[in-house]
């Protein structure tokens, strides 16, 4: 059987996504099965970058609307500066020719890393299937709990 | 030493190298050989730890003008 790495990805902003996201491709490349469960603001990670006409409450609406929307909006978690924190980390990142995250998504899809979305947390958030990325899997604590008892890493970001 | 297949990551930042390194040992076969090229200050490190984690064998690892050159053998 093969060793499996495993990943919370709770944050909602784009370093620590991007964090998760290059280990997970790492692990990936070292021939283990690997997991990343989305959840809490983690899970804004995953929405599309365009609004997905819903059924929805008025609170459900307004986190919709107050949550960042899609990999391409995350915040920093440091030296956001309203904004031009991630612009400006985006432009470094190009120049030294790192992934960036809606790449480093892509490249963990090809590579087979398995992402979950917290069932629990996408209902209090107000989040549906329907605004998320395409090829995920969703889920509670006990399916991430049956990978992470086997999991030689597991993380929490 | 005859190499079977040359990955050439350099100017790639981390997680790149390894990423490529895998997918082309992927397609050989146990024996043969596979250089990589990096420019990622890190790889050396990455390039050992990985090779011994995926039970390869690094052959040979060299560095050049900033090119981290490793030879691996698939097990």
């Amino acid at each position: 059987m093969k060793d499996q790495t495993t990943i919370v990805l709770f944050s909602g902003e784009l370093d620590k996504a991007i964090a998760a996201f290059i280990i997970a491709n790492g692990a990936a490349a070292y021939d283990h099965e690997v997991t990343i469960f989305f959840t809490f603001w983690g899970l804004n990670t995953l929405r599309k970058d365009d609004a997905v006409k819903t059924k929805k409450g008025l609170l459900e609406k307004a986190f919709g609307w107050m949550m960042p929307r899609g990999a391409k909006k995350l915040g920093l978690s440091k030296m956001n500066f309203g904004g031009l924190g991630p612009q400006m980390i985006k432009h470094v990142m190009k120049k030294h020719n790192a992934l960036s995250l809606p790449q480093l998504i892509e490249l963990a899809q090809e590579q087979g890393v398995k992402l979950v979305a917290c069932t629990m947390t996408m209902d209090l958030l107000g989040l549906q299937q329907e605004e998320l990325i395409d090829g995920l899997e969703y889920a509670g604590v006990a399916a991430y709990l049956g990978d992470a008892s086997n999991g030689k890493v597991n993380l929490f970001i | 030493m005859k190499t079977d297949i040359l990955v050439d990551t350099r100017g790639m930042a981390c997680p790149m190298p390894i990423v490529k390194a895998k997918k082309a040992l992927d397609g050989l076969v146990s024996g043969q050989l596979m250089e990589v090229w990096s420019t990622d200050k890190g790889s050396l490190n990455d390039f050992q730890a990985w090779v011994r984690q995926t039970k390869h064998e690094l052959v040979k690892h060299e560095e050049e003008n900033g090119v981290y050159k490793f030879l691996v053998k698939k097990s």
